[in-house]
């Protein structure tokens, strides 16, 4: 049970919300016609006869979207449903230029499924998916170019989107915020979806309600429609809930409806009262029959599916010996999971799972670099950690070395060899610079005889400093103890 | 199973079809008598009958995911009341 409670003068309470997730699905074309689904080609180019909604046109199933859904379900660990049937929901509005969206209602393709979600405290919680239908997208109207008039482009009408329904599981902000992270890491593993809450490609219902910590009332909900980021959704069940116990408390009632989350002003209005709810009067698709999957097909997209986060991060922990923390970091995005997996390849894992996610991720949060823009690649971050196991350079170097790998994308063993930064591990060597100390501090090695011992970090750093930071500390620490 | 005038005007603005108030009783009546017709299928006993979606038994027949068309903005506009920069305009439109 989640810790997250509401608590007033009056009483504690308890949030309850349910996500409705829209994904859009990547595929070259529409779900039903054969226009691209590019995003931010020219105005209204992506449109067929279809799209536009042209009297007569008939609707035809891309493939590829079916195997995409399924492929989703499957990363549900969804029940796929081998009988599905498409709905018309009929409303009016501009940007749906047939009247009505040709959805899936009574039968989903996919049904029951789940998601563990990784919370802050180290524990994961399960949260239930309801189900998940396949559908087509609106257009996108523009409100902002002139006071009195509208501007429709239809580029997005009708690509193919998925609704993921979760059942109402979330008793916190986080425990919301976990599964969007947790649902776009494994539609990105799976590439049925980019992921892109900024830019639409994948958008967020919230519905939120409140109930007396302890009890197991349902009470009245409302929904916050396309909350477009991780951190609003969030920030939109706090403001939501508060607003629910603050009307309760007041002795007032919550009417269900539709409302608006505003980020600027941390608030929520209202957007649509139920008198004026839309009556989508669903009725099977005419121009479609029922959508029928054998086991095969199935079985064969199971077989196909890539290893998903949370199996990734299993391995990680049991054969790489990761802690769960770091292979949870570093799995929620799989070109960070392959990255590190190339990089560790033959080596201490862990060693390396520390220098990714320390310098590594520093350097490329500070140049503002994706993983796949890197100047230093894996190849070269393995290399580097070799030439620290095998004591060829310091850790001290080694950070040096990795500044000049930012730079120059040069293989450190190239740029140990040139510089001549490779640790001094002969004895002789070492033991001169050693006796240089000695005899230029006589008054520091009287305190140390006389039994100041904690001096003897003073001559480490002093003879490491002499050798340029290439002597070896291991070995400086047991001549210096013999010398003095 | 009847409707009153309230379903009808409701109906009505739901299909954004304009029903005069004088013509609301008509209305009531042509839809009663249609809702009384079909009603009479009522009769028929589809206890285990499976709901019939449609008489077109054929499967579901899929595309391959292939760029067919597009490109035809000029054509998808043709018929719009008014159009700039490429765009449909409409209205304002703000819920």
């Amino acid at each position: 049970m989640s810790d997250y409670v509401i608590e007033t003068e009056k009483g504690k309470w308890e949030v309850i919300c349910g996500l409705e997730i829209h994904c859009q699905i990547i595929s070259k074309s529409k779900i039903f016609s054969g226009a691209s689904t590019e995003f931010g080609d020219d105005v209204n180019e992506n449109v067929s006869f279809v799209d536009a909604g042209m009297p007569g046109m008939l609707p035809t199933l891309n493939q590829e979207c079916v195997h995409q859904a399924i492929k989703t379900g499957l990363g549900l660990n969804a029940v796929i449903n081998k009988y599905s049937e498409f709905s018309r929901k009929n409303y009016f509005y501009a940007d749906l230029p047939q009247g009505y969206q040709i959805t899936q209602f009574q039968y989903p393709i996919v049904g029951e499924g789940f998601i563990d979600i990784d919370l802050s405290d180290g524990k994961t919680k399960r949260i239930r998916i309801e189900r998940m239908h396949i559908e087509q997208d609106a257009g996108k109207s523009i409100h902002d170019i002139d006071p009195h008039k509208s501007f429709i482009d239809l580029n997005r009408a009708g690509v193919g989107l998925m609704e993921i329904v979760t059942k109402p599981d979330f008793r916190s902000p986080e425990e919301a915020g976990a599964f969007l992270r947790k649902l776009r890491s494994i539609v990105r593993y799976l590439g049925t979806c980019d992921g892109n809450m900024d830019e639409g490609s994948m958008r967020c219902d919230v519905n939120v309600s409140v109930r007396p910590l302890g009890t197991n009332e349902c009470r009245t909900r409302c929904e916050m429609k396309n909350v477009n980021s991780v951190k609003f959704v969030m920030q939109a069940i706090e403001v939501e809930a508060k607003r629910h116990v603050d009307v309760y408390e007041n002795d007032g009632e919550i009417c269900q409806e539709t409302r608006q989350f505003d980020p600027v002003a941390l608030t929520t209005k209202v957007m649509r009262k139920k008198e004026f709810a839309h009556d989508y009067r669903y009725f099977p698709e005419p121009d479609l029959p029922p959508l029928i999957l054998s086991d095969d097909l199935i079985n064969q997209i199971k077989k196909e599916l890539v290893e998903l986060p949370d199996a990734k991060k299993a391995r990680f922990v049991h054969e790489l010996g990761l802690t769960p923390y770091d292979a949870m970091v570093i799995c929620e995005n799989k070109e960070v999971a392959d990255f590190f997996e190339k990089a560790a390849q033959g080596r201490d894992a862990k060693k390396v799972a520390n220098w990714l996610m320390g310098d590594f991720f520093a350097m490329l949060k500070k140049k503002n670099l994706d993983i796949a823009q890197s100047p230093v690649s894996a190849e070269n971050l393995g290399k580097l950690v070799d030439l620290i196991t095998h004591d060829v350079i310091s850790g001290k170097i080694a950070k040096d070395v990795f500044e000049i790998m930012a730079e120059t994308s040069e293989d450190p063993e190239k740029i140990v060899e040139e510089r001549g930064l490779k640790q001094v591990t002969d004895t002789s060597a070492i033991e001169a610079i050693i006796d240089a100390v000695i005899a230029s501090n006589p008054e520091n090695v009287a305190s140390y005889r006389a039994g100041k011992v904690n001096l003897l970090g003073w001559f480490v750093g002093q003879v490491i400093k002499q050798s340029q930071g290439k002597a070896n500390p291991a070995m400086v620490n047991k001549l210096l103890k013999e010398k003095l | 199973m009847a409707v009153d005038n309230e379903t009808v005007r409701r109906i009505a603005f739901l299909a954004r079809l304009k029903v005069e108030p004088e013509k609301l009783e008509d209305t009531k009546s042509e839809f009663n008598k249609i809702l009384a017709w079909v009603e009479e299928l009522g009769e028929v006993n589809t206890d285990n009958v499976t709901p019939l979606v449609s008489v077109n038994d054929e499967a579901l027949s899929l595309r391959q995911d292939e760029i067919t068309a597009g490109h035809i903005s000029e054509k998808i506009l043709k018929n719009a009341p008014a159009q700039e920069f490429g765009y449909f305009v409409v209205p304002k439109v703000v819920e």
